[in-house]
């Protein structure tokens, strides 16, 4: 029996709990390569996104007809359509973005990150929560890539989404817009995540015993130390 | 034998219905992206020969090479579209050239994977418009750390001299090629 959570967890737990990049440390090869500007990461990340969301719905709803034996060929012809489209669609509209971003749209196809919430969430799901997952993860996942691409402008070219806010004596570091940039950049906002995760726990570790104590449970404490 | 029939079955209309719609989505996208190229093309003509009203491509030079043209239809120069090595892949640039090719009107760096911050300045205004008016007789030559004090020199960038020397290097390799193609005759 498949523990249900509700809708809502289903949509945030790609937010943050289980983020893309953050946690799982899924698609970092787009991740590192494209966020040079907050625009970029922004349209990477929103490509990824429409892509994991329409491959989602469309994986989730046919799951019970595709063979498990071939379901990883199903899963990967179908998002290499969508890719496609997507590369279509952008050199046709947007042939300025589609520049920037070059060769890394192709590439969304072996995104692991698509692959694997097709594995292993919306071939297992009805659509409504392979949505709603498919839309968490790609929010995470955006939020990342715009996070790390601010960063590295900010500091890499004085500028955000391409207007000027750091002042001119401000000499630009030119390591964060090299790939050496994108490294250092990711492993600090790692590491501070991993601070506040752990800070959070110990803070519950805390109160719990706190909360054992008030109520005359000693011996559950050490219980909770072993854990 | 079910199960491989279903197999089968299911992979090969995946795969017609995907080939379908990428098809249907090609045939309304390659238009538009043909179109994007063209006018692309044009306006970087229009910005190396910007007396140009008119162009035309010049055929079998065996490089892309493009006439201009003002409106009364008199030869203003040529438009070169010419690629070469620079310092981590290739460079390729548009160069607008006077009528007896002898000086240049503009260049622009139309693609290039240049070190962000160093070697990316060649796209940049100070170092593209040294090249305005600059003679390429009997070449393009460059001086490093220094005002160039000759009319066929340029001012390589700080920190990035193979990426200016490249630039450099490429003008007068396409140049050369356009020169042995007039002498054969190749632009009337």
């Amino acid at each position: 029996m498949k523990k249900q959570v509700t809708l809502s967890k289903e949509f945030f737990k790609g937010v943050w709990d289980n983020n893309p990049v953050l946690k799982q440390l899924l698609g970092l090869c787009p991740t590192l390569a494209v966020t040079v500007s907050a625009i970029n990461g922004l349209a990477m990340g929103l490509a990824a996104t429409f892509v994991l969301v329409m491959a989602s719905l469309l994986i989730s709803s046919i799951r019970k007809i595709i063979p498990a034996q071939v379901r990883i060929a199903s899963f990967i012809v179908i998002i290499a359509t969508f890719v496609t489209i997507v590369d279509l669609v952008m050199k046709a509209k947007f042939p300025d973005l589609s520049k920037a971003l070059g060769p890394f749209i192709p590439l969304i196809v072996v995104n692991c990150v698509i692959l694997g919430r097709q594995e292993a969430f919306a071939s297992k799901n009805n659509p409504g929560r392979a949505f709603l997952d498919a839309l968490g993860m790609g929010t995470g996942f955006t939020i990342a890539l715009l996070v790390l691409g601010g960063i590295r402008e900010i500091i890499g070219s004085r500028t955000f989404f391409g207007i000027q806010i750091m002042p001119d004596q401000f000499e630009p570091w030119l390591i964060m817009i090299l790939p050496a940039g994108a490294f250092l950049t990711l492993g600090l906002i790692l590491g501070a995540v991993n601070v506040y995760i752990d800070r959070k726990k110990r803070l519950e570790h805390e109160s719990i015993i706190a909360h054992y104590k008030r109520v005359g449970r000693e011996e559950l404490i050490e219980e909770l130390e072993v854990k | 034998m079910n199960k491989v029939a279903q197999m089968i079955i299911v992979l090969t209309s995946i795969g017609i219905i995907s080939g379908g719609l990428l098809a249907i989505v090609s045939g309304w996208a390659d238009p538009l992206i043909a179109a994007n190229q063209k006018a692309e093309t044009e306006a970087a003509i229009f910005r190396v020969q910007p007396d140009g009203k008119k162009y035309q491509q010049v055929e079998n030079s065996g490089f892309e090479l493009y006439k201009v043209m003002n409106e009364n239809n008199q030869t203003t120069g040529y438009a070169l579209v010419y690629e070469g090595n620079g310092f981590s892949g290739k460079i390729r640039l548009i160069a607008g050239l006077s009528d007896d090719l002898n000086n240049i009107s503009a260049i622009e760096i139309l693609e290039q994977v240049e070190t962000p911050g160093l070697g990316t300045k060649i796209t940049e205004e100070p170092f593209t418009s040294q090249f305005k008016n600059l003679e390429t007789n009997p070449k393009i030559d460059w001086v490093k750390g220094e005002k160039p004090d000759k009319s066929n020199e340029i001012q390589t960038i700080t920190g990035a001299t193979i990426s200016s020397k490249a630039v450099v290097a490429i003008l007068n390799d396409g140049i050369s090629r356009l020169k042995k193609l007039r002498d054969n005759g190749g632009l009337k």
